[in-house]
């Protein structure tokens, strides 16, 4: 970009959901302006702030300071000239200064504190944000000193499973190998979640890094990262970040002169939401279908290729950087229990202002869905909330004083799994919600075990059966029992965990079972 | 039209993967990007070329999603089924798709124009509903912003 010093700079993200409702088309429209007004536009295509509701977002300098407009549709743009907004002018889309939006400032930003302020594919932009500060403080801490910090931090898998980082990395290196990997699981399946792939069109470099310092703390050279076909922006934004890395040091041989090798290859997957099973990703990065495998052994000992392998979800390996940088003690500060640290928290479905919340653990579903959230989108009242993908439970509202953190959620029956949020208005049906998850896990089981494979399959089909009243008590009876097998004898949470939204739907919604009538009369506006 | 079947195209896709078998699921993106499907003479030759069995390579074909065995129309249109967008309408999205388009799930049209397709989560969960065409995510599609979509990607 030749900008001269009097240009304006102006941020239009380039990431999948302000692409999805216009950001390309505004960002041609800001440049059209540009050059019909003679006004010299620098445009930045930054990742997004994860104020997804604002979207498309756009920023301009204004004495250095970025100030926000938005949501912005190409229609807006002759009355944003109109109201001179390339110098901050007022209009009624005006957000004022990106920092003081009381939605972002509330947040504690820690592993997307740069997600939304940089150009994703600078690199001179992400050091000059503090990247590789976590990097270079690995080097001087060595391996056995990085995974030291990694335990103290309190860090566990953001993935879903919620496995302690440190642990895993401390087998991995502990496991003897001449070869050892670092796969990324980039296979974001659950609805409701978007976090992964946020992190990977806004700040890919912070991926990178984590990945380079998983690889000095275990002894490997060479990592994967297994992203889904289904975000083919992301998929473009990080292979190029791969090879800016590359042209610039940050990957291949001796690292910026460190001694250190490491490369990193993108798989893509291919539809497969089972891939996003730990196992089942492995067998797919080496080319095979996606059949889980059984455990033990662990990954961390036999994993790719037999090899021992570290596998973690995008979120915790770019959380890394940061807690090296900024120290394990301030990070295991936050929380609550042994759920340390933060979790972006994603905010979904019908919600009025979706997105992307990075906090400590311990505030309560309301306190995300009233304060960030406002509401459901179409005004209704909430009826239920499902959290953690299609395999966690569905709250009903009396539930939403619950804390969110890993061990509280699991002793409701449900998880926080990547942390997605999807809130249902008054309308949803429960029964229905509870066949789709028997139906998306037959859709979806790789067909290994049996309970998974044919339980989801029987599951459907006795929902069916207690809707249409045919021996509703002796099915629902039999319904918990095909539940107790499934989490019971399933080889992963595939089939495991189906159970949790079916279960919760059933014990919380079971009128929605039971009466038909009863859904449609509360689809009325109740407020 | 889909692109005619060439044996040397598909040695080119093959190779640029370095022909190896652990980048099978690589290489099959590869073929889907060029012929819109895995075709029965891929199956066979890529077998082939990685040393693998047919039974091998169709296990892992009929295994994933993405890798259709038919030929999908010019342009194709995938829906997502997934929760968050079912909260937002999505169910209501697909039968109005369906009737739209006169085709179910998984069909393509009579002229070759749109395939229809499920997808289970495109990541645009705080816009729901999403829809994608082709490589493009598009949020908030209600019935109107479907038929724009369909009518305006088809010129």
């Amino acid at each position: 970009m030749n900008a001269t010093a009097a240009a304006v700079k102006v941020f239009v993200p380039r990431e999948t959901t302000a692409v999805s409702v216009g950001a390309d088309e505004v960002a041609a429209g800001v440049m059209a302006y540009g050059s019909r007004s003679g006004r010299d536009i620098e445009l930045v295509r930054n990742g997004s702030w994860g104020m997804c509701w604002l979207e498309p977002l756009v920023e301009v300098v204004v004495g250095g300071e970025r100030i926000a407009y938005g949501p912005v549709s190409p229609d807006d743009l002759d009355s944003l000239a109109a109201a001179d907004f390339l110098a901050g002018g007022e209009h009624p889309l005006k957000l004022g200064p990106t920092a003081k939006i009381p939605w972002l400032e509330k947040q504690n930003r820690w592993t997307f504190k740069r997600c939304g302020r940089i150009d994703p594919l600078d690199l001179g932009d992400y050091r000059a944000n503090g990247g590789f500060a976590g990097f270079e403080k690995a080097l001087g801490l060595g391996a056995a000193g990085i995974l030291e910090e990694v335990k103290a931090s309190g860090l566990r898998g953001r993935g879903g499973a919620g496995f302690p980082t440190g642990i895993k990395w401390q087998t991995v290196a502990d496991t003897p190998g001449e070869k050892k990997y670092i796969a990324c699981n980039a296979d974001e399946g659950d609805s409701g979640t978007f976090s992964d792939r946020l992190l990977m069109e806004g700040d890919p470099f912070a991926l990178i890094e984590g990945m380079l310092i998983a690889g000095l703390a275990v002894g490997s050279d060479h990592g994967y990262v297994y992203l889904r076909s289904e975000y083919p922006l992301a998929h473009s934004i990080f292979l190029k970040a791969l090879n800016l890395a590359r042209e610039q040091g940050w990957l291949g041989t001796n690292i910026q002169g460190a001694g250190l090798d490491f490369d990193i290859e993108l798989h893509l997957g291919a539809g497969s939401y089972v891939c996003g099973e730990e196992t089942a990703m492995l067998e797919s990065l080496e080319g095979k279908a996606g059949l889980i495998r059984y455990k033990p052994p662990l990954p961390a000992i036999e994993g790719l290729f037999g090899k021992p392998t570290v596998v973690n979800n995008v979120i915790t390996l770019a959380s890394v950087p940061e807690i090296l940088s900024r120290g394990s003690e301030a990070y295991a500060a936050l929380g609550t229990g042994r759920s340390r640290g933060t979790l972006p928290f994603q905010l979904a479905g019908n919600v009025r202002r979706g997105g992307l919340v990075e906090t400590a653990f311990g505030l309560t579903l309301r306190q995300l869905i009233e304060d960030w959230g406002g509401g459901t989108y179409s005004g209704r009242k909430i009826r239920a909330v499902q959290i953690g993908g299609p395999l966690g439970a569905y709250f009903p509202t009396e539930l939403l004083d619950t804390p969110l953190d890993y061990e509280t959620f699991a002793e409701l029956g449900g998880l926080i799994g990547h942390g997605g949020v999807v809130v249902f208005d008054n309308r949803v049906n429960m029964a229905r919600q509870a066949r789709f998850a028997m139906e998306f896990c037959a859709v979806e089981s790789c067909g290994k075990c049996t309970p998974c494979r044919i339980g989801s399959v029987r599951g459907v089909e006795v929902i069916d059966r207690i809707v249409a009243n045919e021996n509703r008590e002796a099915n629902f009876q039999l319904l918990q029992e095909l539940c107790d097998t499934m989490v019971d004898g399933s080889l992963c949470a595939m089939g495991g965990m189906t159970p949790y939204p079916v279960r919760s739907a059933v014990r919380y919604f079971r009128k929605d079972f039971e009466d038909d009538s009863v859904v449609q009369a509360s689809a009325g506006v109740n407020e | 039209m889909p692109k005619t079947y060439d044996p040397s195209i598909a040695t080119e896709i093959i190779n640029g993967f370095g022909a190896r078998p652990e980048l099978l699921v690589q290489i099959l993106h590869g073929f889907l990007d060029r012929y819109s499907y895995i075709s029965e003479a891929a199956v066979r030759q890529i077998a082939e070329e990685l040393n693998l069995s047919r039974a091998d390579v169709h296990g892992v074909v009929s295994f994933y999603h993405d890798f259709r065995t038919t030929p999908a129309g010019k342009r194709v249109v995938r829906i997502c089924q997934a929760e968050a967008c079912q909260s937002m309408g999505s169910r209501e999205l697909t039968e109005h798709a369906e009737k739209v388009l006169g085709i179910g799930m998984g069909n393509t049209t009579a002229d070759g124009e749109v395939t229809l397709e499920p997808v289970y989560c495109l990541g645009n969960c705080a816009c729901s509903p999403a829809v994608m065409v082709d490589h493009r995510v598009y949020g908030r599609v209600d019935n109107e912003r479907f038929d724009r979509l369909v009518q305006a990607e088809g010129q």
